[in-house]
This record gives C-alpha cells, structure tokens and sequence, in this order.
C-alpha cells in the first residue's frame, strides 16, 4: 500500500463515545484506508457517539463528503450518532457547497480556533 | 478546409477571438489512485506562474482531483487505463484545465452530472463529483462515448493579481 497524505488517530472518550482526528488531505486514495482503520475501531467499540474531528485537513474532495456519509450510515446502524468537529475552511466549503452541512450535526468552536 | 494553426474561435463566429495560449502542460499517468494527488500537486506546481489566490488554487486542486478520481473508479473500473491531463493557460489568465480517458464512458451525461447520482454507492462515493467540477470552475463540458471514453474540460478565468 502507497503510503497517503492523511493521518488518523484516535481517542476513547468513556463510557461510550469515540473522537476521530482526521489531518491532511482526504481523496479517494486517502479514503480507502480512512474508511478501513475508522470502521475497525467502530466496529471494536461499538459507540454510542462518534465524533470526527476535522480541524486539521488541508484538502478534501467529494472522497471525504463519501466517507461521512458512509460512517454516518455506519453509526446508525450502530444506533449512535455522528458529529463533526472544527472543520477547516476547504471542509466546510466543501459541506455547504454540497449541502451535506444540513444533513450532519457540525460542532464548531470546540477549542480555541487557529486562524483562518 | 485548410487547418489554421493555433486555436481561434473560428467555430463560434459571432464570439471575439480567443486569448493566445502563453504556456502548456501535458501530463500522462496510470490510472492508480496515488496519482491523484500527484495530478493536484503538478496542477498546483504550473499554475504558481499566475499566482492564484489560495480559494483559487483549492478550488482548480479540488476540481481535477474529482475528474481524476472520476477515472480511476469509474472509467477503468475494471483495470489500469491511461489518464491524459492537459493544462493551458491563456494570456488573459484564463486556466483550461482538459482530463481524458479511454475508459468505458458514460451512458447519460446529463444523468452523470445530477448531484447526488452514483453508480458507486458501495464504494462510498458521493456523487458530488461533477457538482463540485461545475461549482468551481467557470464552465465545465463533458464528452463521453461509452466504450471509448470521457473528455471532461473545465475552463476557469482568475482575478488579475495587483503588480507589486
């Protein structure tokens, strides 16, 4: 596997829910492996609330719109829920260009902001 | 018909002549999906000559990444195929931004550009891809032959930048 421009880490917040960081770019190359590491610890942990911070992306295409919708989905069946939180400036372009800002709950201001 | 050299717009009469063409990029590649941020990073290489704005240049980035990616999950789905990207500029900062494949081609354009239409839901595809080609550029056109390819050309005119 050749190596992507994206890193993911995360954080178990008890008793139920889990925070995704997400940074550098989301493409399709990106998504594929995204969607795999994101889906094995939902599937691990089973939580009640993911919330996938987006504060760190330089760049996402419609690949990156794909991958919340698909863990949106994953969520529900899970019966929890999906947040997004802090997204940079090319994400949340990218949510109201397509619409997608009215169909997931966006937290914004979560920390201190780093400049735009 | 002699072939005039260079491209004007005898092909549209009423219209005035077009820009000439200042400089040109033609880049081939492998379909193979590390190529699309290769294809975003020479885009964004080329175009510093006219130095864009930051939006500017996100937004050229964001809408060839999804013509690539259109490629290499949609035109080759079955394989490795050639992608051919082509990028001229013209003197009055007009970007013409050309990706061609020799793909499987598109059935129904118009159907192709709905937002939210995907052949690919599995793969977790969004179907914005054209959305966001058209919402970013001035004008977009596609030309598809099913069974030959696609030639998606986006054109996108920047601001003038203010001479230091």
């Amino acid at each position: 596997m050749i190596k992507s421009n994206c890193t993911l880490t995360f954080e178990k917040n008890p008793p139920d829910s889990i925070t995704v960081s997400v940074s550098g770019e989301i493409d399709h190359h990106a998504a594929v492996s995204l969607r795999r590491d994101t889906d094995a610890v939902l599937w691990d942990y089973a939580p009640k609330k993911l919330t996938i911070d987006m504060s760190g992306i330089e760049f996402m295409d419609s690949s990156g719109l794909g991958f919340i919708m698909g863990r949106y989905d994953v969520m529900r069946k899970l019966g929890g829920v999906l947040f997004i939180r802090d997204p940079s400036p090319c994400v949340e372009k990218m949510l109201k260009l397509t619409g997608f800002d009215r169909r997931v709950t966006v937290i914004k201001n979560s920390k201190e902001r780093q400049s735009v | 018909m002699p072939r005039t050299k260079g491209k004007n717009n005898s092909r549209h009469p009423g219209r005035p002549p077009l820009s000439p063409v200042t400089n040109e990029l033609k880049l081939s590649f492998p379909s193979l999906s590390v190529n699309e941020g290769f294809a975003r990073a020479a885009l964004g290489a080329f175009l510093a000559q006219l130095d864009p704005t930051p939006t500017e240049l996100v937004d050229l980035k964001c809408a060839l990444s999804e013509a690539v990616t259109n490629c290499i999950v949609h035109a080759y789905s079955d394989g490795i195929g050639t992608v051919k990207l082509s990028v001229s500029l013209r003197a009055d900062r007009t970007v013409i931004i050309e990706v061609r494949d020799l793909g499987r081609g598109i059935p129904d354009v118009a159907q192709a550009r709905e937002p939210l239409y995907t052949t690919d839901a599995a793969g977790e595809r969004s179907g914005m891809g054209f959305t966001v080609m058209e919402s970013f550029s001035d004008k977009l056109s596609v030309v598809s032959k099913p069974g030959h390819g696609t030639t998606v050309k986006m054109i996108k005119r920047l601001s003038e930048r203010k001479k230091l």
